[in-house]
């Protein structure tokens, strides 16, 4: 049995929807921001698997790209999350509704 | 052998995943996320993205879980290990996405696809050919993406900082 990139396309599926409910059902902002870097994951295999298939490189600099973003995203999610807590004590997604009506 | 690795690392990955979600300790949730993303590095040195590989394991596992290990530690996460951990409208959620896992389990009914055509072999020297790249023709990207790196730095210093020090 050969590997080829309907695999890597198929497992990286699986990962996306596996992050997806992590943010959509999760209520701690930390295991969302966690989710979130799993979603980024998967559309890194799906750039490398692709990259891989047609022999160029440009997959795997815009996935260098996407992890770069991650990062971004990750430090900025957790200052956020750092100035929530100390305002409203928690970490709770459903809890922070100062602005709903 | 290709195949012996290829789910190896595929159960890894999958396995980090399903529980990081569903741990109810958020420091086990960054530990199965980190087994995950072991996982992801093992995919990449399987398609021989090397420098990926390199950078996986030591900015997501080396920088980003330390990150978020020394967030779970600031904030106190004691009283919300034992509340509710999902959201009441959970199953909205779940039955979108067991939809869309329906529609991909439709889509492959007919076994995993097989993608048309296919390129050349990838260049062996993968760093170096990346380098090239990156510093070519992807060089207004590249320092675009570094600044917008800087601009983060400086919000998250900024956003994390006590409100007493902003005056």
């Amino acid at each position: 049995m050969t590997i080829g990139p309907g695999h890597y396309l198929a497992l990286s599926a699986g990962l996306l929807l596996i992050g997806t409910l992590g943010v959509l059902t999760r209520r701690n902002i930390v295991v969302i921001l966690m989710s979130i870097e799993l979603i980024l994951n998967a559309v890194n295999l799906n750039l490398v698997a692709f990259s891989k298939h047609w022999g160029q490189l440009n997959g795997q600099v815009f996935a260098v790209f996407v992890i770069t973003i991650a990062v971004a995203e990750a430090a900025v999610g957790l200052g956020i999350l750092i100035a929530l807590f100390r305002n409203k004590e928690t970490v709770n997604a459903d809890e922070v509704d100062l602005l709903k009506w | 052998m290709d195949a012996i690795f290829f789910a190896a690392f595929a159960a890894l990955t999958l396995v980090g995943a399903v529980l990081t979600v569903a741990a109810r300790n958020a420091v086990h949730s960054a530990v199965w996320l980190i087994v995950s993303l072991l996982g992801t590095a093992g995919l990449f040195l399987l398609q021989q993205a090397e420098f990926l590989f390199a950078v996986q394991i030591i900015l997501y596992v080396g920088g980003i879980m330390v990150l978020f290990l020394f967030v779970i530690m600031l904030v106190n996460l004691a009283r919300a290990e034992g509340e509710r951990q999902f959201s009441p409208r959970w199953w909205v959620a779940a039955g979108a996405v067991s939809l869309l896992i329906a529609e991909c389990a439709y889509l492959m009914r007919g076994g995993v696809p097989t993608l048309p055509g296919g390129g050349p072999a990838l260049p062996a020297g993968n760093v170096e050919a990346l380098a090239d790249l990156l510093f070519t023709q992807y060089l207004l990207p590249f320092e675009a993406i570094s600044l917008l790196l800087l601009v983060a730095m400086v919000g998250c210093v900024l956003m994390a900082r006590k409100p007493e020090a902003a005056q």
